[in-house]
């Protein structure tokens, strides 16, 4: 079966998901720095009030990110959680 | 807050030698700093917030063994991909330090070991502190310390900083590696590319988890501030409820410091007047310096000692990520980020710690913003004066609905502030500072409990004090200056000479020639401004005190009206930052040019919100 890969902003609320790459931008590394790479397995998480930014959890803690941002994430195992 | 602390940040006995140096390393929020004041009896503020420690700080350890502690800014990776990775980096590739301490949070392990094994390749000796444990078992994780060592083949201690638990242990530890001849076993270098997968595997060898009931609680409350209802209220509800809390806590004890003072302040009269010493010198010691100096105490220490540990708790808490969570989408309409909100709320407690505070925004552009328009928002010096004003003229009831009345008028007031921090935002977004939207990455601690006792001592001892401190510095020799002005010159003096020219402009704007002088004599801190109006309205050498039944009478003696004093409060919320915020935004730009527009961009928006109001309150006819 072929594994369908989307962006992380698509990835629906308490879904789950791993990193299958990061597209080049400028936040790449910094995403790197605090573990969101290639392999990372991602929950999303609650949005602002505003509905943006959203917090995803990865590796033991929660960060927030703008859509704009997630939208270079790409990932792939979409699944529901809990 | 703790400015000057921060930067100096040595043990005032220190022994003179230094024979070892330790650096102090990891990711930001696992609790350096309080490492770092348990081991070396300093005090660095610490909070619950990526971002807390922007700068190092150097102290010896407590024990007298030579060993000097530097304490480096978090960061995520050796990467450099901002100034505060660089400044760790750096210092770690320099080979200064003897032994590296790299702490780690027990609940993120995993995340937390990329910058461990990225730092055991670089050095030399490393030591390994696994901070929060006990956070950590109430999510149902625990950390094998020895088998991580045995993997790792470095030392590891278990600590909780705050507890003073394991920490005997790791200065031990710490003894023994800087003397040590031989250094840590050589260890296969790891590939970057393969690094995060090393992580994984270690941290599922050394990590047991249970059922985390604790995070589940954690998750329903963060939704419940960040709802797209519930997350606005609360804020809102927030806010109002501390100052409630400041304004009505304040008052009483405000009053009884007042009626101590003018009895210190007679005594004192009384006492050298005995002496025999001339009459001008006792006026000018007594009226000037020290009348000037007492109602700088008598007004703000009390709204502060009650503001600040409040404060305090907000942020040991862990709140304010999740305010700057919920205001990036309006800040990033104005063209800045939701860290700005950070930046803000510092600058609540000193504009000056506000705009150091903006070292965390990563983008040149949005962290001139943030500083430029920091001084928008009330400082904690000129909070007391707002809550006076207020208290004075927006009288209300009685009691408890009284006391909500002003709350509620102040956090309007904050709420305008914030709207001219958007406003000038976007302004200065769309012109001298266009850019490229960028980005926003920030993490979101879990929720702490603070400590109370410990947060009431820091927050008075610390804060309190220290801010206190800086203004009864310039309070005397400002004292001095007025006392000098209202007693030399000829028939009129030089006082009310220079008043008598500000008089047309304050006109214009609402109020009169007097409030001007204290608002520009007031420039070294804010604090003065209201003690120094009070001064030059008393006349010379008659000096009462200022309590909360002689304020009204003075400045209704001094046609004050209820448009006087909206414009007072208007310009007390926008005007000059400081001589201190000044200094500090002079230091964090390297330019003149952005210092001066930081001073305009309030001023100028000060000024003309008191000359609009007061031409539509004429219009109006209501004077």
């Amino acid at each position: 079966m072929e594994e369908k890969i989307v962006k992380l902003s698509q990835l629906p609320p308490y879904g789950t998901a791993e990193v299958a790459f990061i597209k080049e931008c400028t936040i790449k590394r910094r995403l790197s720095g605090l573990g969101i790479n290639e392999g990372a397995q991602l929950i999303r998480l609650f949005s602002a009030s505003g509905g943006d930014p959203t917090a995803y959890s990865v590796r033991g803690t929660v960060v927030a990110l703008r859509k704009s941002d997630a939208e270079n994430i790409m990932v792939r195992g979409v699944d529901k959680w809990v | 807050m703790g400015l000057t602390r921060h930067i100096e940040g040595r043990h005032s006995n220190s022994i003179t030698d230094v024979k070892f140096t330790v650096a102090l390393m990891g990711n930001p929020n696992v609790g350096k700093s309080t490492v770092f004041n348990a081991l070396t009896g300093l005090s660095r503020h610490t909070g619950n917030w990526t971002g807390k420690t922007v700068d190092s700080a150097a102290g010896f350890m407590k024990d007298d063994s030579g060993i000097e502690i530097y304490d480096l800014p978090g960061c995520y990776s050796l990467d450099a991909t901002s100034p505060e990775e660089e400044i760790a980096r750096d210092f770690i590739m320099s080979g200064k330090a003897d032994c590296t301490v790299i702490v780690c949070d027990a609940s993120c392990l995993e995340r937390n070991l990329n910058i461990v094994l990225q730092t055991l390749d670089i050095t030399k000796k490393a030591i390994i502190c696994v901070n929060l444990v006990d956070e950590a078992q109430k999510h149902g994780i625990t950390v094998d310390g020895n088998a991580l060592s045995k993997l790792l083949g470095v030392p590891v201690f278990l600590t909780n900083a705050s507890k003073k638990e394991g920490l005997s242990e790791l200065s031990k530890g710490i003894r023994e590696s800087v003397s040590a001849k031989h250094d840590s076993p050589e260890r296969p270098q790891c590939p970057p590319a393969s690094r995060w997968k090393d992580a994984e595997s270690i941290s599922k060898l050394v990590v047991s988890t249970d059922t985390d009931a604790q995070g589940a609680r954690q998750l329903k409350l963060d939704r419940l501030l960040t709802g797209r209802i519930t997350g606005k209220l609360i804020m809102l509800l927030m806010l109002s409820l501390v100052f409630f809390i400041t304004m009505v806590g304040a008052n009483y004890p405000s009053e009884l410091l007042s009626r101590l003072f003018d009895f210190l302040l007679e005594s004192i009269r009384s006492g050298l007047n005995g002496l025999c010493v001339s009459e001008r010198f006792v006026s000018a010691i007594c009226d000037g310096m020290l009348s000037t100096l007492m109602t700088v105490v008598s007004v703000m220490l009390p709204p502060m000692a009650i503001f600040f540990p409040l404060f305090t708790f907000m942020e040991d808490i862990g709140l304010l990520p999740r305010i700057a969570f919920n205001l990036d989408r309006s800040f990033s309409k104005c063209g800045s980020c939701g860290k700005q909100a950070l930046t803000c709320c510092m600058g609540f407690g000193c504009n000056a710690a506000g705009v150091i505070g903006c070292r965390i925004i990563e983008s040149p552009k949005e962290r001139l913003i943030a500083i430029l328009t920091n001084s928008f928002i009330p400082c904690n010096g000129r909070f007391p004066t707002l809550t006076a004003l207020i208290t004075v003229f927006f009288a209300a009831g009685a009691g408890v609905l009284s006391g909500i009345t002003h709350a509620l008028i102040l956090t309007g007031l904050i709420l305008l502030s914030l709207c001219a921090v958007f406003a000038a935002s976007k302004l200065l977004s769309c012109t001298v500072l266009r850019g490229q939207r960028s980005s926003f990455i920030l993490e979101l601690p879990p929720f702490r409990k603070p400590r109370i006792g410990q947060l009431i001592i820091r927050s008075v001892l610390d804060r309190t004090l220290f801010v206190l401190a800086r203004a009864v510095i310039v309070a005397i020799p400002a004292g001095l200056v007025i006392w000098l002005l209202k007693n030399c010159g000829g028939e009129v003096s030089w006082l009310d000479s220079l008043v008598g020219m500000l008089n047309p402009i304050g006109r214009v704007m609402g109020m009169d020639g007097v409030i001007l002088m204290a608002f520009i004599l007031g420039i070294p801190a804010n604090e003065l401004v209201m003690p120094l109006m009070l001064m030059i309205y008393s006349g010379a050498g008659t000096f009462s005190g200022f309590g909360a039944e002689s304020l009204p009478l003075i400045l209704s003696a001094n046609g004050w009206g209820l448009n006087t004093a909206i414009c007072v409060l208007l310009l007390m919320l926008f005007h000059s930052p400081c001589a201190t915020t000044l200094l500090t935004i002079k230091k964090e730009t390297h330019s003149f040019g952005w210092t001066f527009l930081a001073f305009l961009l309030p001023s100028l928006t000060g000024v003309a919100l008191c000359l609009v109001f007061n031409v539509l309150w004429q219009a109006f006819g209501l004077s």
